[in-house]
């Protein structure tokens, strides 16, 4: 297998975007990219696209013919990826591994998604979907609702009061909004870079314990990445980033999982093949982006990935850990919570914001120094549905 | 999945139980969750287990009214089942653990649900 570079990165701002149809917005993340890589479009060869409703967010089935044709591209190979909020971290990865087998040179890959449109009762409704429609819809559960069942488990099976979780809850909060308030592309742009733990826990209750400040908001927007040939990627750029290894498990109903919610075997499975291939270890990560779509979210995947041991990561997060100059440094972009989360677009979106950090080209104050040589994507789709994971690096590895 | 919720409305909850290493599987899959053997046979579950975790939904889907209580049940056969849950006001950490035990079903449908699902009701042992 060959290996495979990123060349181009675009990204639209995240946020409500009320004249732009999802196909707008995956050209305008689609053309900055192809023009970041100084590509043109008949150079791409096959389209990946991730998105995971826009039959319910706008009635558009097949999305991914209707990006080809107002990208101008040919009558190329245009693929949908559907993993919810992991569609196009999988997209990447499939896109990724069809260049790696030499059938591809150039491809683009990326992800788009309007939620807003569908305003919040329907979109709870279909973002349940992507549980199990026979035995967790039924019984009433959505998204906000995983992630609490899981915060109440995670306290009693590490024996950390439900008040002490909520609080370090509240600190991932607290930094991946002060990361968003500092990037541009993000929803809570200059919004939130100064918020205080209380205010996370006296925020609005959406479903115990988690309150509205626990939870990412809802989001329209897109994000992109032009994949090449290791061989051919200087011919586009001179910071060529490398997918230095990929990973990605599958999960079930949540009962399933049992107590190992808290340590989701989906996760481990998919982390664990992605360090594998890239012959890296956690301690050899320098930045992350993680699927913090909720606060308990981020504690439970640092864990899984093998950041910080069981039941350690909140208290790790407390304590700068997870910031600039600590452990790992996570969710620099805002994350889910600061930066938005249109679905489809998050995974290819991490990917821009790791690309971003290996060129030194983040927002000041959110750029790790020294520029990092290794970073890492982590996305989840579903209730540990879908996870896909990406290594990626400034060295060929 | 029928015969499973056509019980459940009657009150019943049906499991599977693994001919080859024992383990019970519910709610029905086609494959026994701890071996993968096809070879189950049916039977009744108590309906009594010990309460893992819950939450307070809020913010419902639409088609429900909320506010109401979803948990996850691990049965005395083992399997961990999702269902909605009766719960005194103001519940808090101090009821994960307790007894609970199978008080009833609730049907729901919407215009998503390929017609009439079930989910079990559990209740706190008093």
């Amino acid at each position: 297998m060959r290996k495979v570079a990123v060349v181009g990165i675009g990204h639209t701002k995240f946020g409500k975007w009320e004249n732009r149809t999802a196909v707008e917005l995956f050209s305008e993340a689609a053309r900055q990219a192809l023009e970041d890589a100084g590509a043109e479009g008949k150079e791409v060869e096959a389209l990946f696209v991730g998105s995971a409703l826009p039959d319910f967010g706008e009635g558009q089935a097949m999305i991914q013919t209707q990006c080809r044709a107002d990208l101008g591209l040919g009558l190329i190979p245009s693929t949908r990826f559907e993993g919810a909020c992991a569609s196009s971290t999988v997209a990447v990865r499939d896109a990724c591994m069809w260049v790696a087998s030499g059938e591809y040179d150039l491809v683009l890959a990326g992800g788009t998604e309007r939620v807003i449109p569908m305003g919040t009762p329907l979109a709870t409704r279909t973002f349940a979907m992507a549980l199990n429609a026979y035995q967790e819809v039924p019984a009433g559960l959505t998204f906000p609702g995983v992630f609490a069942l899981v915060a109440r488990l995670y306290s009693r099976v590490y024996g950390i009061p439900l008040e002490r979780l909520r609080e370090q809850m509240a600190h991932v909060a607290v930094q991946n909004h002060r990361h968003g308030a500092r990037n541009p592309l993000a929803q809570f742009y200059g919004k939130y870079e100064n918020l205080r733990v209380e205010e996370v826990l006296s925020s609005r209750m959406v479903c115990d314990p988690l309150t509205l400040l626990d939870c990412c908001p809802f989001s329209d927007g897109a994000a992109a990445v032009v994949l090449c040939a290791e061989e051919k990627a200087r011919r586009y750029t001179d910071t060529p980033v490398y997918i230095l290894g990929t990973g990605q498990g599958t999960g079930g109903p949540m009962g399933l999982f049992e107590e190992e919610l808290v340590k989701p075997p989906s996760r481990v499975f998919s982390a664990r093949m992605a360090f594998r291939k890239a012959g890296l270890e956690p301690k050899d990560i320098q930045v992350l982006e993680l699927h913090d779509c909720f606060t308990p979210a981020e504690i439970v995947a640092l864990e899984a990935m093998g950041f910080f041991p069981e039941g350690r990561a909140g208290e790790a997060v407390e304590e700068g850990q997870a910031e600039i100059g600590g452990k790992i440094p996570t969710n620099m972009s805002g994350g889910l919570i600061g930066k938005g989360h249109p679905i489809g677009a998050t995974g290819a979106s991490q990917v821009c914001m790791i690309v971003q950090q290996m060129r030194g080209e983040a927002p000041k104050g959110n750029q790790v120094d020294p520029v990092p040589e290794f970073g890492m994507v982590d996305t989840m789709g579903g209730a540990y549905g879908t996870l896909c994971h990406l290594i990626l690096g400034r060295v060929r590895g | 999945m029928a015969e499973y919720e056509e019980a459940l409305k009657r009150g019943k909850m049906l499991g599977l139980r693994c001919r080859e290493c024992g383990a019970v599987t519910c709610p029905p899959m086609a494959v026994c969750r701890k071996c993968g053997s096809r070879d189950l046979e049916g039977m009744e579950m108590s309906g009594r287990g010990e309460l893992m975790t819950f939450t307070v939904i809020r913010v419902p889907p639409e088609g429900m009214q909320g506010p109401y209580a979803v948990g996850l049940v691990r049965t005395e056969e083992g399997p961990w089942v999702m269902g909605r849950l009766e719960l005194p006001e103001g519940a808090g950490q101090e009821v994960l653990g307790r007894k609970v035990r199978l008080a009833g079903s609730l049907v729901w449908s919407d215009k998503y649900s390929a017609g009439e699902r079930v989910a079990p009701v559990f209740r706190l042992e008093t």
